[in-house]
């Protein structure tokens, strides 16, 4: 057992994501209670005081974003869900779409209630096509008992729910891209400031925020701030929804509450490594979070593995982060020379080509480590890998340059060895072995 | 695209008033999904129901991987190949797909019958690899159940 529950404390059965599934299970109360009782600066309070950090990788606190917009001074605003989960190892936020769905769209009324926003919207990636349908189904069935629309349970508040599909780019994640996805035009991230809770969505102040975080507030509203505190740890409070994929025998979704013991959780909760190997690294929050090694590490000795609990602070203490709570585990044997050249491939691919340091330095770095792959590697080429991974750092609009930079980085650095030996010899020193055998 | 208006309007009732761009990529999908493809035509309709720059389709259409301006095969079958899946058979998955159709990753088979495509993340880690077939994911897949799907695919 890995916690205390927010968001999965349900058991999935065929109907369990329907309307009625979801009110059996006390769904929309908050919301009946909110709009008879709360001010919207209530609700905002709330989340402030709930401590919940932004779960799509930035862990910034969702209440302080919220308090940027002031939900009376007369414009109009915009509350985004961004369900373009696309960062390599993620699918918790699919397992909200796919199971819960009404607890998104009562957060999203919660949250539009707070902010004044009369138009919301959910940004869902274009390849995701059964949470699609699950989320579709969610709001016409919301719209045909009055959960959207105007007036919404008498209470004088509207507000409608568009449901926005991309259409294939990992880009549009980064929120200030989904902006210009939905505005129609090229979606290319954009400078800030102005925040987008200032200047966002067709000029307005907007608030974007993850999924899982949004999809937390009917829990919170409903259970109050205290209560989620209560759960996890002082600075790092509720519960992380974890997918965990790679060599591991149990892979998929875990709500894990935050502090709680990594060791037990790969160990006993996801059941180990597979083939019973030991454990070489982990990424721990999709593949922008850099990669920590497992035993034998430079930043985590044994002893502090054992100990080692999963929240904010600990992860950004050794140097990585929670993410996106993209978890790849990789056991002994695995090539990172060649996985690194699968993460390369993808930056340079996603890339959206605004920036020239991303978009020629992703390019250069993904034809430098396929040389090396190839047997052609050169003595001067970690140098160079190493240079342009720096050179990026800062110098792009959005973070995909910096992200791959850092993966880079961490997989030069911890397995400096393994690339060393690819470049002498030629081939791969674990036989380019990505599977687990 | 002009038989699709009448659903385009009922899109836009959800959307603030005046900012009709926002419908660009909704249309566009829907334009794919309906003909398999978006056409010249498509877009000189998009540019006159939309009142938006052709430029702006034009930028917008060759953004994104999921739109295509010319037809392909009846199924697409695109494979991912990003770190979990590969860590889970996906590099082998592809060259026996590769193989059993005869042609590399962006062709399509004479017949016109598969198009094959790499593709990267599909958020299916957990259940990797993963093919997905048009629009259904295909998921902890080995070279006998992609056999066995092969053959229900007309």
């Amino acid at each position: 057992m890995t916690g205390r529950k927010v968001l999965t404390g349900f058991e999935i059965t065929a109907d369990s994501h329907t309307l009625a599934a979801y009110r059996a299970r006390g769904g929309y109360e908050a919301l009946a209670r909110a709009l008879e009782t709360m001010q919207p600066e209530d609700v905002t309070q709330e989340i402030v005081d709930s401590g919940i950090q932004g779960r799509g990788g930035a862990a910034f606190p969702a209440g302080r974003k919220w308090q940027g917009i002031d939900p009376h001074d007369g414009q109009p605003h915009y509350l985004i869900a961004n369900a373009d989960e696309g960062e390599p190892g993620t699918f918790k936020d699919r397992w909200v779409l796919e199971h819960d769905p009404h607890a998104l769209l009562e957060s999203m009324l919660l949250g539009s209630y707070a902010l004044g926003v009369r138009h919301a919207f959910v940004y869902i990636r274009g390849e995701y096509d059964r949470p699609w349908r699950r989320l579709d189904a969610a709001v016409e069935e919301a719209y045909a008992e009055g959960l959207f629309g105007e007036n919404i349970l008498g209470s004088g508040f509207s507000c409608d729910l568009f449901v926005f599909r991309g259409a294939g780019a990992y880009v549009c994640g980064e929120a200030s891209s989904l902006l210009g996805s939905i505005e129609g035009t090229r979606a290319w991230p954009r400078n800030r400031p102005p925040r987008m809770t200032v200047r966002g969505l067709y000029q307005a102040p907007t608030v974007v925020n993850n999924v899982e975080t949004i999809a937390s507030v009917a829990w919170i509203i409903r259970n109050g701030a205290q209560a989620f505190r209560e759960i996890g740890t002082e600075k790092s409070p509720g519960t992380r929804l974890i997918s965990i994929s790679g060599h591991i025998r149990y892979p998929g979704v875990y709500e894990v509450e935050l502090g709680y013991s990594w060791t037990k959780f790969l160990h006993e909760d996801c059941g180990g490594l597979l083939c019973n190997k030991a454990l070489k690294a982990v990424i721990p929050g999709g593949i922008s979070s850099q990669v920590l090694t497992g035993m034998d590490a430079k930043v985590l000795t044994p002893g502090e593995v054992e100990g080692m609990t999963l929240d904010h602070e600990v992860l950004r203490a050794a140097g990585s982060s929670l993410g996106s709570g993209g978890m790849i585990v990789i056991a002994a044997g695995t090539c990172m020379v060649r996985l690194l050249q699968i993460m390369l491939r993808f930056y340079r691919h996603e890339s959206c080509g605004q920036c020239t340091p991303c978009r020629e330095g992703t390019g250069w770095m993904h034809r430098i480590i396929d040389r090396i792959v190839a047997g052609d590697g050169r003595p001067e080429d970690i140098g160079t890998l190493y240079h342009i991974a720096r050179f990026n750092d800062g110098t792009t609009i959005c973070g995909l340059g910096d992200a791959a930079g850092y993966a880079a980085i961490a997989m030069l650095d911890n397995f400096r060895d393994e690339f060393d030996h690819y470049i002498e010899h030629g081939h791969s020193k674990f036989g380019g072995n990505l599977e687990c055998q | 695209m002009k038989h699709l208006i009448p659903e385009f309007e009922r899109m836009k009732r959800r959307l603030p008033p005046g900012h009709d761009a926002t419908l660009l990529l909704p249309c566009l999908r829907r334009i794919q999904e309906d003909r398999g493809y978006i056409a010249g035509d498509d877009i000189d309709g998009l540019v006159a129901y939309l009142g938006v720059p052709r430029i702006q389709v034009e930028e917008v259409l060759s953004f994104y991987g999921m739109l295509r301006r010319e037809p392909i095969g009846r199924w697409h079958l695109q494979v991912c190949h990003n770190v979990s899946c590969s860590m889970r058979g996906a590099e082998r998955l592809l060259d026996h797909l590769s193989g059993r159709l005869g042609i590399q990753p962006g062709e399509t088979t004479p017949d016109r019958r598969f198009t094959l495509s790499t593709v990267e993340c599909l958020g299916s880690c957990g259940t990797a690899p993963v093919v997905m077939v048009n629009e259904a994911y295909h998921e902890n897949l080995d070279a006998a159940d992609l056999d066995a799907l092969l053959e229900r695919l007309d």
